[in-house]
């Protein structure tokens, strides 16, 4: 289908009582197959522009279109049927066993041979002696596989990962990089990455938004955004935004 | 209704279904509340038909206990089906679920079905037995009175998903911190609802209050339909079930006021946090 996966123009979001907008006029598009990271410090607003991308946060203004369908109204389920996400923050029901969670989210995406689709995630992601494990009982490792599951129960065509390898390990945070990495090569899946960790965000995604006060103070691959800013490492980078260095740099200067 | 809105209104049954299946306190809590409120009313209206035995030959000691007892199984009605609909909501805020259900392709509407459907399975599962030990412990049947109480069941039960609509608007608004109404909303509305007593026991100020709820209607029923002269109220079962649909239009009108009003505020992705 044509078109990019995410269209989004002016978003803006000012929360009730707030004195400024939590996202302040985004506008991006981001092609069908990418993965894009968005980067920015706490209260930078990627947490409230992921809300606004699965439609259920209503922006103050501007509009979201993912996977060609318009996220304000009832054409949004058309679009969440064919996307998915996961974040640390928003657990599964914890005392559900990993496959009855895996049942319930089949059923809800209404995907076709959903056993089969579980058996084959499960072998993927090498939950098979977890799946009749309760999932409260699980590790923080092992709850990022059960998540990654959930969110991959529909083969989603646009995937939104809110810090997905947030207080994990760093062999099985690798190992989380490594499958999202082969997913995206085997799918051709769209998926957009909110994440602190910068090695991560260089490794996987090919474009980045950088995220201030709510709005894109800047973007690009990350070879371009280090070569811009004249640094080895996207940390640096995003000190440099977070802490207006580049500025100070020059005014010093 | 499609196939697939029935597939993720099941999904939400099943969801809420495998939570009983592998806890038995929790099916056996659902079964208590009942339980217990028909061994009192059951004492008690074996009292009163005691006491009345002796000075009674037409029998009203026992018409007015069985009145009693019908009463309060109809009314766990109620009670069971509000709590089973709203307490099913506050399962997915207290896991923290709330945020993937919603982004979800599940519609509003269908999460709606969901919570109804599941009230269903949890009122039948809780107040049958207490129906059934009724019968046991006290003679007492509560269908004797013939298929309307099937119609009676129906509309309370409707007017619990009515309250239980308007209960879950209010924590769509107010968060967790409003979950205290799940249990307490109901049974504010007892002494309006005639269970006990007619609505004439009522004073007249107050008795238009009580004819604007579906179980007034019920409970005069169900009087109407005991004892010496017993017919079926026809009237008052029209009239619930016709004040159970605009309630619960209204009801379904503020919950997807508050649930679009959650989305302005971004309340359904912390819900619960």
């Amino acid at each position: 289908m044509d078109g990019p996966a995410l269209l989004v123009e002016h978003l803006t979001k000012r929360y009730e009582g707030a004195t400024a907008p939590a996202v302040d006029g985004l506008s991006f598009a981001m092609p069908r197959g990418a993965t894009w990271g968005l980067l920015g410090g706490n209260g930078a607003g990627k947490t409230t522009t992921i809300a606004m991308l699965l439609g259920i946060l209503v922006p103050s203004a501007g509009r979201v279109r993912a996977l060609g369908h318009d996220m304000a109204g009832e054409e949004r389920f058309a679009a969440l049927a064919r996307m998915n996400f996961s974040s640390p923050y928003v657990a599964l029901p914890q005392r559900l066993s990993v496959i009855e969670n895996l049942r319930v989210y089949a059923h809800l995406y209404t995907v076709p041979r959903a056993e089969r689709r579980i058996a084959e995630l499960a072998d993927q992601l090498q939950l098979g002696d977890l799946l009749h494990r309760p999932a409260g009982a699980l590790s923080a490792g092992q709850k990022t596989r059960v998540a990654l599951a959930k969110a991959l129960i529909n083969r989603p065509e646009l995937l939104l990962l809110d810090e997905p390898t947030a207080s994990l390990d760093p062999d099985t945070g690798d190992w989380v990089r490594g499958w999202l990495e082969r997913y995206r090569a085997e799918s051709g899946a769209a998926i957009l990455l909110a994440s602190h960790n910068m090695g991560e965000v260089e490794r996987l995604c090919g474009h980045v938004l950088m995220l201030k006060q709510g709005r894109i103070v800047d973007q690009g691959s990350p070879a371009a955004l280090l070569s811009r800013y004249g640094r080895d490492d996207l940390e640096e980078v995003f000190l440099d935004i977070a802490r207006d260095r580049r500025r100070a740099r020059a005014a010093a200067e | 209704m499609t196939g697939g809105a029935a597939r993720r209104i099941w999904g939400l049954a099943y969801r809420h279904l495998a939570l009983f299946r592998r806890s038995w306190p929790r099916l056996l809590e659902l079964m208590y509340w009942p339980t217990l409120e028909m061994l009192v009313w059951g004492f008690v209206s074996s009292y009163l038909a005691g006491v009345h035995a002796a000075g009674d030959a037409g029998g009203a000691g026992a018409v007015v206990a069985g009145l009693l007892l019908g009463g309060a199984l109809l009314w766990e009605v109620t009670l069971r089906s509000q709590m089973g609909f709203t307490l099913s909501f506050m399962e997915e805020i207290w896991s923290r679920n709330l945020g993937h259900i919603f982004v979800s392709p599940l519609r509003p509407r269908e999460l709606l079905a969901g919570l109804m459907a599941l009230s269903v399975a949890r009122t039948l599962v809780g107040v049958l037995p207490a129906v059934g030990l009724a019968w046991w412990l006290y003679g007492y049947g509560l269908f004797a009175a013939g298929p309307v109480v099937v119609a009676f069941w129906a509309a309370l039960m409707v007017m619990g998903w009515a309250v239980a609509l308007g209960v879950t608007a209010l924590i769509l608004r107010h968060g967790a911190g409003a979950e205290a109404l799940a249990w307490s909303v109901v049974f504010g509305l007892t002494p309006f609802c005639a269970v006990f007593y007619p609505v004439a026991t009522l004073p007249e100020w107050l008795r238009p209050v009580a004819w604007a709820l579906p179980a007034a209607h019920v409970f005069e029923g169900l009087r109407a339909a005991s004892g010496e002269g017993a017919r079926i109220a026809w009237e008052h079962l029209a009239a619930a079930f016709a004040l159970d649909l605009a309630w619960l239009a209204a009801m379904a009108w503020v919950f997807l006021w508050q649930f679009r009003r959650a989305r302005v505020r971004g309340a359904l992705l912390t819900m619960g946090e």
